[in-house]
């Protein structure tokens, strides 16, 4: 995405002034992180990491919130499908995008079952991150 | 060489990874484009990453393999994993040579699996030499 296109972007997120869009990168792939938080960075969206689902949901126990959850479906410890049940029964909100390179429907089925807005295969990128975010401005708007 | 050959090199190298089916254009696009002022060199940064990475993937193939009876269990979880890494810096050859080897392991062929396990590591190493190549080169043209 060249930079006019983030520029509109930013001014569309940000119509009604609102503060920034923050998100999480679920993935236990270290490569993986590394791309999506630098993706998100690059669009104006604060981030952080989590390396599995038990992680991410112990950041949300902890009382932090997020506009935006990628969540990778296969991780150790806990999965995205479990977290994501987790999260949703926790009566977290937030737009969950499940990322993913299973391409099997009833996979694919199952992680949207366990309560995501979205749904998007790997490789992630700025495009579909784009249309993930319009989700959000759209369900707040 | 002087500033126009090194450019010229530079492209000339980077339209063969592409030709040659070593990485995914589009991929490579999409990491370049998120290089900045502040993050001018993330895409070689990105594949540092993957290389060390993947080394502790490779390792667990090579232990994995070697133990009787072959957890192809196991062997199959590493593998998604690598392929993941390969999807994202779009190392097709790489990743041709995992889904080969999740074949022979779907199909619990440990031999097949040691077989595409040594095409995996020499398609590892051409690339890892090509982009070690490629940067070097984009570095001395850039500063040309």
């Amino acid at each position: 995405m060249k930079a006019p296109e983030k520029e509109i972007l930013g001014t569309k997120m940000n119509h009604r002034h609102r503060p920034k869009i923050t998100a999480l990168v679920v993935d236990d792939n270290m490569v993986v992180r590394a791309i999506h938080h630098r993706l998100l960075q690059d669009l104006g969206i604060e981030n952080q990491v989590a390396v599995n689902g038990k992680e991410a949901v112990d950041v949300h126990s902890s009382g932090q919130y997020f506009d935006l959850i990628l969540m990778d479906m296969d991780m150790p410890v806990m999965n995205g499908i479990e977290a994501t049940r987790k999260l949703r029964a926790m009566g977290i909100r937030s737009t969950i995008a499940g990322i993913s390179s299973r391409s099997l429907e009833r996979e694919k089925q199952e992680f949207m079952e366990a309560g995501l807005d979205d749904y998007h295969e790997k490789p992630l990128t700025a495009d579909k991150i784009v249309s993930i975010l319009h989700k959000i401005s759209n369900h707040s708007g | 060489m002087n500033s126009n050959q090194l450019q010229h090199q530079v492209l000339y190298m980077r339209r063969s990874l592409f030709d040659q089916g070593y990485l995914d254009s589009e991929q490579l696009i999409q990491l370049e484009d998120l290089q900045d002022d502040a993050n001018p060199n993330f895409v070689e940064e990105v594949v540092s990453l993957f290389y060390s990475d993947s080394a502790r993937l490779i390792q667990n193939i090579e232990q994995t393999l070697s133990n009787r009876p072959v957890d192809f269990s196991r062997l199959d979880d590493i593998l998604h994993q690598f392929k993941g890494s390969c999807s994202s810096i779009g190392a097709k050859k790489v990743k041709d040579a995992c889904s080969q080897f999740r074949e022979y392991c779907n199909a619990g062929n440990a031999e097949g699996c040691s077989r595409s396990f040594q095409l995996i590591k020499q398609e590892y190493e051409t690339l890892r030499r090509r982009l070690e190549s490629y940067f070097q080169m984009v570095k001395q043209a850039k500063a040309a």
